[in-house]
């Protein structure tokens, strides 16, 4: 059995907690009862001032550090950055990190059972909202005795959720990190989740979301939907250095895979179409779509950015084409303008939009800098 | 802290919001933060210096001074700082004007080219001086723009804006007599305090 790194957070189960009282959602709906599958790192001091809040992005989820059990194959997706002594640093910092409901992880979402019809809510679920994301996030926060975040952390779409936390509670928000977001979409960005969402609709199995009821799954459309998905993550010099126009066979003037890149995106077009609910990935689609807190002041982020009273970390990456570091500085300008503390870095790095995964040198010696600082702020022991 | 920021720390007024352009480590900010209640961002690129700033939590922004001060509006700040950056810019005069587009104020120290060491070195070595404030050969010195004292202080003139203070240091930058006396002469660093006519 393989020893698990010193600066792992090691083996950890995930948790879940039931609520109740019915949670009211922007689309007008309500959640009458709910479920948030969660993990947490470290230990919540007596204080509760530790305790740190990660947000997941499209397609994350609640296992964002460790191994599910000793020879798991993978860590956690921001296990990089989460950890004893990593920039999270798990010896000082209490960490949450959540499945968004409407997600397909555990917490409620389209696979769930609706209470008032006693099968699966598929596409009847209701659409969710960044706004949506971080009512409930609070909520688990009561459940768990946190009544102010040391900090809030999240990358890409996860970087809406600290933003919008910033101004829906800006006083159980002691800092915000919000590393390769923007404060809205693009026209352009919209268009890449609309050709996503088109994939998945058209595919014959997908029966307008009741697949389930069908006992199929549009795997062809989800397939599609996360090839484009993929290739707004990759910077055009990562694919290039990947792959280049490397060959898996000789040409064999058809359409079976020739070249690597091919293979490549087929095969996470594959494992993700079988791993990912199509609705999910619908209804984040469009909570990504519809973020755009500027829009109740006519477009005036600086204005929308009142509330906001912690200091801000913003990231962005010199090659994530996806949400460009101007995105970031869209975000960067308006907390100037607003007179916010903030503080920007865009790190030169060739891995385009996934970066915010990664480790990266400059990257990690930033983020620690700051969660260092974090420590500092909240007095926590040995910082 | 570095003789200049020093004496750049008794100029600023309580509570005055401020821009430092190429803040470096944060030093002067955090100690103007603490002391005297300012408020502000630093602009910093390099890297090791901006990461010093957001973990001393000091408000930094990555960004190149040569792109302007754009995304700052106009009088939001009561004063702006750039030290030792000025000969390093692609358009001194141009940053000149912006920073005082954003405040009313501006300090500026930069290497005065004509300190008398500089003067020997190229007279009599007829090399490019290289001392410890221009401490890079001249292929690959980020100082694009030397000047002089003398040479500041016309281009301020020229522009119309009032010198409200000026100093220099010397060696280790202690003041002197000789060099408040002769500052193109004997001042290593020269230090401005520049407002917008009529501002004084």
């Amino acid at each position: 059995m393989p020893e698990l790194a010193s600066d792992s957070v090691g083996v950890v189960a995930p948790q879940t907690a039931h609520f109740d009282d019915p949670l009211a959602l922007a689309c007008g709906k309500t959640l009458p009862s709910y479920t948030l599958v969660y993990e947490t790192y470290g230990t919540l001091n007596a204080d509760g001032t530790n305790a740190v809040l990660i947000c997941h992005a499209l397609s994350g989820h609640h296992h964002a550090a460790g191994r599910h059990h000793q020879d798991d194959r993978k860590p956690g997706w921001w296990d990089a950055h989460i950890g004893p002594g990593k920039s999270i640093d798990t010896n000082r910092f209490f960490v949450v990190s959540l499945n968004n409901l409407g997600g397909c992880h555990g917490s409620t979402g389209p696979l769930s059972i609706n209470p008032e019809t006693g099968r699966p809510w598929g596409p009847d679920f209701p659409m969710m909202t960044v706004s949506d994301w971080v009512h409930s996030q609070a909520r688990l926060a009561d459940r768990l005795g946190i009544e102010r975040f040391a900090a809030v952390v999240g990358g890409s779409l996860g970087g809406m959720q600290v933003m919008q936390w910033a101004l829906d509670y800006p006083e159980r928000i002691a800092h915000a990190a919000v590393i390769a977001a923007t404060p809205r979409l693009s026209a352009q960005n919209i268009a890449f989740n609309e050709v996503a969402r088109q994939a998945i609709r058209s595919d014959p199995d997908f029966h307008d979301g009741w697949y389930g009821e069908h006992g199929t799954l549009p795997r062809r459309g989800l397939k599609l939907a996360r090839m484009v998905g993929h290739i707004t993550y990759l910077s055009e010099t990562a694919m290039g250095s990947k792959f280049g126009r490397d060959l898996r066979q000789d040409l064999g003037y058809g359409y079976e895979v020739e070249f690597q890149v091919e293979s490549y995106l087929r095969h996470q077009g594959d494992t993700f179409s079988e791993s990912f609910d199509a609705n999910t990935y619908l209804l984040m689609t469009k909570a990504l779509d519809y973020f755009d807190p500027a829009a109740p002041h006519g477009g005036d982020l600086a204005a929308a950015l009142a509330p906001a009273q912690c200091p801000f970390l913003v990231v962005s990456f010199s090659t994530d084409w996806r949400f460009p570091p101007w995105r970031s500085r869209e975000l960067v300008d308006a907390l100037v303008r607003a007179d916010k503390p903030v503080s920007y870095a865009n790190i030169d790095s060739p891995h385009g939009h996934d970066a915010f995964l990664l480790p990266e040198p400059r990257y990690q010696a930033v983020f620690a800098g700051f969660m260092a600082r974090v420590a500092r702020d909240q007095q926590l022991e040995g910082s | 802290m570095r003789a200049d920021l020093e004496l750049i720390h008794g100029w600023v007024p309580e509570g005055a919001r401020v821009l430092d352009l190429g803040c470096g480590d944060g030093t002067l900010l955090d100690a103007l933060s603490r002391d005297k209640q300012v408020t502000g961002y630093g602009l910093e690129i390099d890297p090791d210096g901006l990461t010093a700033c957001v973990a001393r939590g000091v408000n930094v922004i990555e960004q190149n001074l040569d792109e302007g001060l754009a995304n700052f509006d106009d009088n939001a700040y009561d004063l702006v700082i750039m030290t030792q950056a000025l000969q390093a810019l692609r358009r001194p005069d141009l940053m000149l004007d912006e920073m005082l587009r954003v405040a009313g104020e501006c300090i500026i120290t930069f290497p005065n080219f004509a300190y008398w060491r500089h003067r020997l070195y190229l007279g009599f070595k007829g090399y490019m001086p290289v001392s410890k404030s221009l401490p890079h050969a001249w292929y690959d010195t980020p100082n694009i723009h030397l000047s002089t004292f003398n040479d500041f202080e016309r281009l301020c003139r020229d522009k119309g804006l009032t010198i409200t203070d000026q100093a220099v240091g010397n060696g280790e930058h202690e003041a002197h007599w000789s060099s408040r006396l002769w500052p193109n002469l004997f001042g290593e660093t020269a230090i401005f305090r520049v407002s917008r006519a009529g501002d004084a």
